[in-house]
């Protein structure tokens, strides 16, 4: 693997760290299984390009790709606790309806921004080679977004939060209103991955709307791997090992499109990275085992 | 990095003796698929036809991204960390990966149809920079000018399409176009995956005279279930690339994915041979093939005119 394949990997693991996290807040924190993801991440990659092709600045481009991000979670969570439809479904409907919505909202299948000025633009040529740029840039983001949500989750309303989705009867019986709980974890994990569907768009030059396919079993990844390795002990080490878990999801893929010579095709890579996540998954397991 | 290795081969060059220089190319595709696969094809046998053989002198590697952009995006790092020669990306998606991933090696993207709106360019006559390569637009003209010389009573031909493929809403534009300029009517069916289109093409029987398959991804993986459709309606069905008559549709005319590739390949020799690649122009991919199928004719019930026959280089009985 070479050094730009490394840090290339370390960049998308970065980038998809804010699916990691808001893919969390959903599933862990609100125990939310929420695929709204598959169509918020295009969303935000559609709505910044749109508006920085139009020459909007690309920083508000990202705000506002996160706010398409939070309305679309709060759509999902409407169909949820104000029509009662089963929380999976209703993040299917959403993320269903977001393919067509994305296609509006672009216009067209893939909108181009290789030439356009985005977030990044002025940090190039400042002496650091584009491929450190990158990834630095979008790692500085998330520490940013992880000390964000963490610092949330440990305040009040986050701990209203965590005890909605630990046990929403008890929740209710404190006086928490776990709808309107709902209502804002939705909003914000989905806003989480949207900004991360923005700075894809941002940091690889194009928004296209079949970049939603398997979002949710990457973030998802991305949790479980952080799970296994770092243990959720304390709420910040989960965070931490949700970047670190989409990290290394990452430089799985890398390590299978580096593999080659034993026979594989470039058609395995799937198959080469599911083995590869299921050994970092077990390995950990066995030597507790064994001691 | 590379000025190390360079000096590295330079010593070597000086110890051994002489061998022919090996040359790497990298090609990626953003998914398997029988059109795009012809195309990676065409590319190395073009290669091998100039002298480049895999093993030999040349050291080719494919990988697809699956189906997904954020893998293109790791597989375009990959490449640009491995300094190949020549970086060939299949498809929009990964040619816009490739091409934000590395500014000095130099790259031939193909199978794009827009590759201006795609900003892979800035022009076509005069690319500049590293980037050259192929666009695949359909000779769209020439494709309504068919459907109308078999089917003179037609007034309106359906799209069967997938709405989020770039390159098919491209020539969607263009059909819209030309079809004005002929005297018919559009009507669109979208598939956003294989297994709906034989639906799609379901929902075209009664709106449309005729459906024309454009170079689309999805449509062109699942044509049987369309071409299925055609059959039981009697409904004629036009392709736009000629590899999918042999599967079943009525008559195209053009290219096929595995001549883009060889004169991709083409492009691709020039370069190893040391062109500049930003001065090569980007061209879009001509042939003149004209292939028929009776079967499919019969099956849809279409009497092909005798012109069309005698004009035909292909004729699938």
């Amino acid at each position: 693997m070479s050094l730009i394949a490394f840090w290339g990997a370390v960049e998308l693991g970065l980038v998809y760290a804010f699916v990691a996290l808001g893919v969390y807040l959903a599933f862990r924190v609100l125990d939310f299984p929420d695929l709204t993801v598959d169509g918020s991440f295009p969303l935000g990659a559609a709505v910044t390009a749109v508006l920085i092709v139009a020459g909007v600045n690309p920083w508000l481009a990202a705000l506002v790709a996160m706010l398409a991000g939070a309305t679309a979670g709060v759509v999902t969570a409407m169909l949820n606790v104000r029509f009662r439809i089963l929380n999976l479904l209703a993040s299917i409907l959403t993320m269903i309806a977001l393919f067509s919505v994305n296609l509006r909202v672009m216009g067209k299948p893939n909108v181009a921004l290789i030439n356009a000025d985005t977030m990044i633009s002025p940090f190039f040529g400042l002496g650091l080679r584009d491929y450190l740029v990158r990834p630095l840039f979008v790692g500085v983001l998330a520490v940013i977004a992880l000390i964000l949500v963490w610092r949330f989750l440990e305040s009040d309303a986050g701990l209203a939060m965590r005890a909605t989705g630990a046990n929403a009867r008890m929740a209710r019986a404190q006086g928490v209103n776990t709808d309107r709980q709902i209502y804002l974890g939705m909003a914000l994990s989905n806003a989480l991955v949207a900004l991360g569907g923005a700075l894809f768009a941002q940091t690889n030059g194009f928004a296209d709307v079949t970049s939603g396919i398997g979002t949710i079993v990457v973030g998802l990844a991305a949790v479980i791997i952080g799970e296994t390795l770092f243990g959720a002990r304390t709420l910040l080490f989960a965070l931490i090992g949700c970047v670190i878990g989409s990290i290394l999801y990452r430089i799985a893929i890398q390590l299978a499109l580096s593999i080659d010579g034993i026979g594989l095709q470039a058609s395995d890579l799937n198959f080469v990275t599911a083995v590869l996540v299921t050994v970092a998954l077990v390995l950990p397991r066995l030597r507790k085992g064994r001691a | 990095m590379r000025a190390l290795i360079l000096a590295l081969a330079a010593s070597a060059a000086l110890i051994l003796p002489a061998k022919a220089a090996d040359v790497s190319v990298a090609v990626t595709a953003i998914v398997e698929h029988p059109a795009l696969d012809a195309v990676r094809d065409g590319v190395k046998d073009a290669l091998a036809a100039a002298g480049y053989k895999e093993g030999e002198n040349l050291k080719f590697t494919y990988q697809s991204a699956q189906g997904n952009p954020a893998t293109a995006a790791q597989i375009a790092r990959q490449f640009a960390g491995d300094g190949p020669d020549v970086i060939v990306p299949i498809s929009t998606p990964s040619a816009q990966a490739v091409v934000s991933a590395t500014h000095d090696i130099p790259v031939v993207f193909t199978a794009v149809s827009d590759p201006l709106g795609a900003q892979l360019i800035k022009n076509m006559d005069k690319p500049g920079g590293n980037v050259t390569g192929l666009s695949d637009m359909s000779p769209v003209a020439e494709h309504v000018a068919l459907i109308k010389e078999i089917l003179p009573s037609a007034k309106t031909i359906g799209f069967l399409y997938n709405s989020g493929e770039a390159n098919s809403v491209s020539l969607l534009a263009v059909l819209k176009v030309e079809a004005e300029k002929a005297g018919l009517k559009i009507v669109e069916s979208a598939a956003t995956k294989s297994a709906d289109v034989q639906g799609a093409a379901r929902a075209l029987v009664g709106r449309a005279d005729a459906i024309y398959v454009p170079t689309d991804n999805t449509i062109i993986s699942a044509l049987e279930g369309a071409v299925t459709v055609a059959g039981e309606a009697k409904l004629p069905l036009f392709t736009a690339d000629t590899d999918s008559v042999a599967r079943g549709s009525l008559a195209a005319l053009g290219f096929n994915y595995y001549d883009v590739g060889k004169q991709t390949g083409d492009v691709v020799v020039r370069v190893l041979k040391g062109e500049n690649v930003g001065d090569i122009p980007v061209k879009v991919a001509v042939g003149t093939d004209l292939v028929v199928n009776k079967q499919a004719a019969a099956a849809m019930g279409v009497a092909l005119p005798e012109a069309v026959l005698k004009r035909a280089t292909k004729i699938i009985e």
